[in-house]
């Protein structure tokens, strides 16, 4: 079997979600060769190519992918894809934009958010906002497969010692362009990777009350999450998002704030080692899944927490 | 401007549903059925286009059995005028939606086709994707804001870092985001409206599309549990607890 990982970068770096992608594949079982399909992304291919468990890396620098435009990305991982048996890509939002096109211009099915791999053509995924976990099986020629990094422990970045190769791949596809970006900018961790997150909801009531919580982020070295509706509600930008239809995340504690515990908001971090909740409703749901519940005022217990660390 | 919604007949966001006991599938005896919010966001962003005279006609079409018929009536409840009813009892995989779609696109000639990022039953997020992959044509995942400017389409999107801008060539596909807008209810005037407008039903077979897939459900089961936790006093039990019993901090 030959798998494709298609690696998640900025031309810059080589995003972690690629090493948690890599272990899916690894799971599979083969030979692994890793797509960086980017505009000046010679540094994301050496880093690639040290990536543990990784033979081959191709790499398709050109103009057309430079911001991994979903048209372009689309045709290109299709064509260098029809080699494999297997091509997964990390579900980011990244990932979720591209893929699908590849699995059509394939023709075959696309598998979203494996969170395990029971054989080379059968993955468990969660459907239902993660209240029922489905076993898929797939008689497709070509597995195109979305991998939920919080499924797979990362392999190790270095290690490897792969050989880097030129692909080239199709042409602008003149469809779409890139105009811009407003990317969060922030020395904290990364939500994804974080090993301890602190998210707060509707129960901040406002953007300015969440600086308690980068307060006691700041000290535990945490990353701020936030629920939909902190979101929708303008204190946080889209970027903070946890749950079904947001970001996942399983960090060793998560510290739940003001968040009544919907299932759509359940879906996204369940999966974390610890959960604290801080509410000051005693039936509020998040307590059900809570390993330690403190019903309080968080205006009086999150500033006594930060106090206390 | 000639716009078509897709729109999927979902278990309602309120329900949490459980496997069968024997694992065969999900439980949906007498669970409440409705529109997938996120087909719901995009249906309001088409009729707000219409209000605002860029969309000419609001199309709105939806695949599965008879019962869908009921999220095609609710669509034109909140101002689309006319429908499509795919009908068939297949288990749809989002491959064979987005070939359905795609034919219903070439026969309509829209010129901009709003989906729903993804549906909250199976979570694909996939079928706008495909739909344009089929079609060679621009998309704009994700959509937090959409501009229709001339030939081209500003969408901003919601992406892991951020937000991020793009143009597209019309025709394109746009996938709703939570934030794109906040959907009207429908009014008793317009529910009793929406009875009389038209609903047009095709086959799969009709539009020449095969729907099988190579995907099979082995079976599904619940989550892994998680144990019951404890109520602690004081914020200093808890950092207690954090630091000395379950030592993350
Ligand atoms: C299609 C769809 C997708 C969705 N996707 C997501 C998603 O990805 N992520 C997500 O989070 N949600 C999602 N939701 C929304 C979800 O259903 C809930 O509406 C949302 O999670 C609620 O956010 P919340 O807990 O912050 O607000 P609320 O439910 O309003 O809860 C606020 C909580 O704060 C507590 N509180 C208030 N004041 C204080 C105080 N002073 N001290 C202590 N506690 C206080 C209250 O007791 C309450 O429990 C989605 C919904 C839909 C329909
Ligand atoms: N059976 C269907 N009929 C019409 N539209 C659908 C159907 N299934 C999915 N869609 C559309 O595709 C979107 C994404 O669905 P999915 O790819 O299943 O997550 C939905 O929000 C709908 O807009």
């Amino acid at each position: 079997m030959a798998i494709l990982v298609v690696a998640e970068h900025d031309n810059k770096a080589l995003k972690g979600a690629t090493l948690n992608t890599v272990a899916a594949a690894k799971a599979i079982g083969g030979d692994i060769a890793v797509l960086v399909a980017g505009a000046g992304c010679a540094a994301v291919a050496e880093a690639a190519a040290k990536v543990a468990g990784v033979s081959k890396v191709l790499v398709a620098d050109n103009a057309a992918y430079a911001n991994q435009l979903a048209e372009n990305m689309g045709t290109l991982v299709a064509e260098v894809g029809k080699g494999y048996s297997h091509v997964l890509a990390p579900a980011t939002t990244s990932g979720k934009n591209f893929m699908p096109r590849v699995a059509a211009l394939l023709d075959v099915a696309q598998i979203s958010e494996i969170i395990a791999v029971e054989s080379a053509d059968t993955f468990k995924r969660p459907i239902y906002a993660g209240n029922v976990i489905a076993t898929v099986k797939s008689a497709d020629a070509i597995k195109v497969i979305t991998v939920r990094t919080t499924g797979f422990d990362a392999v190790a970045a270095e290690g490897g010692s792969a050989a880097v190769e030129a692909v080239s791949g199709p042409a602008d596809a003149g469809l779409s362009s890139f105009v811009g970006e407003e990317l969060a900018k922030s020395d904290r961790p990364e939500l994804t990777s974080a090993k301890i997150v602190v998210s707060g909801g509707r129960g901040m009531q406002n953007g300015d009350n969440f600086e308690m919580l980068y307060k006691v982020a700041d000290k535990l070295g945490a990353a701020v999450g936030a629920s939909r509706a902190a979101v929708d509600a303008g204190f946080v930008p889209n970027d903070m998002q946890v749950g079904q239809t947001g970001k996942i995340v399983a960090p060793d504690l998560y510290i739940a704030v003001g968040i009544s515990g919907a299932i759509q908001h359940l879906a996204g971090m369940k999966d974390s080692k610890v959960i604290v909740a801080i509410n000051k409703d005693e039936d509020a749901p998040i307590f059900q899944v809570a390993d330690y519940g403190l019903v309080a005022d968080l205006f009086e217990a999150v500033p006594a927490l930060e106090k206390l660390l | 401007m000639k716009v078509l919604v897709a729109v999927k007949r979902v278990v309602d966001y309120n329900v949490k549903v459980r496997p069968k006991a024997d694992g065969s599938g999900v439980d949906l005896a007498n669970v409440k059925m409705a529109l997938n919010p996120f087909c719901e966001i995009a249906v309001e962003e088409a009729v707000r286009l219409k209000e605002k005279g860029v969309a000419t006609e609001v199309v709105v079409v939806s695949a599965g059995g008879k019962a869908c018929q009921e999220q095609i009536r609710t669509a034109l409840a909140l101002g689309a005028d006319r429908g499509i009813h795919v009908e068939t009892e297949a288990e749809l995989q989002p491959l064979a939606v987005a070939k359905l779609l795609k034919a219903v696109v070439d026969k309509e000639q829209a010129q901009l086709v709003i989906l729903g990022k993804q549906s909250i039953d199976g979570d694909n997020n996939q079928t706008g994707q495909m739909l344009a992959a089929l079609a060679g044509m621009a998309q704009g995942t994700f959509a937090s804001e959409v501009v229709v400017d001339g030939g081209n389409l500003k969408v901003t999107r919601e992406i892991d870092g951020g937000l991020q801008t793009v143009s597209l060539k019309l025709p394109a596909v746009v996938t709703t985001d939570l934030r794109l807008n906040e959907p009207r209810y429908a009014s008793l005037p317009n529910i009793m409206k929406a009875k009389k407008k038209p609903l047009d039903v095709v086959t799969p077979d009709a539009l020449g599309v095969n729907v099988e897939s190579k995907l099979t459900l082995v079976k599904v089961e619940p989550p892994a549990e998680r144990k019951a936790g404890i109520k602690v006093e004081s914020v200093e039990q808890l950092v207690d607890k954090l630091k000395n019993e379950a030592k993350v901090i």
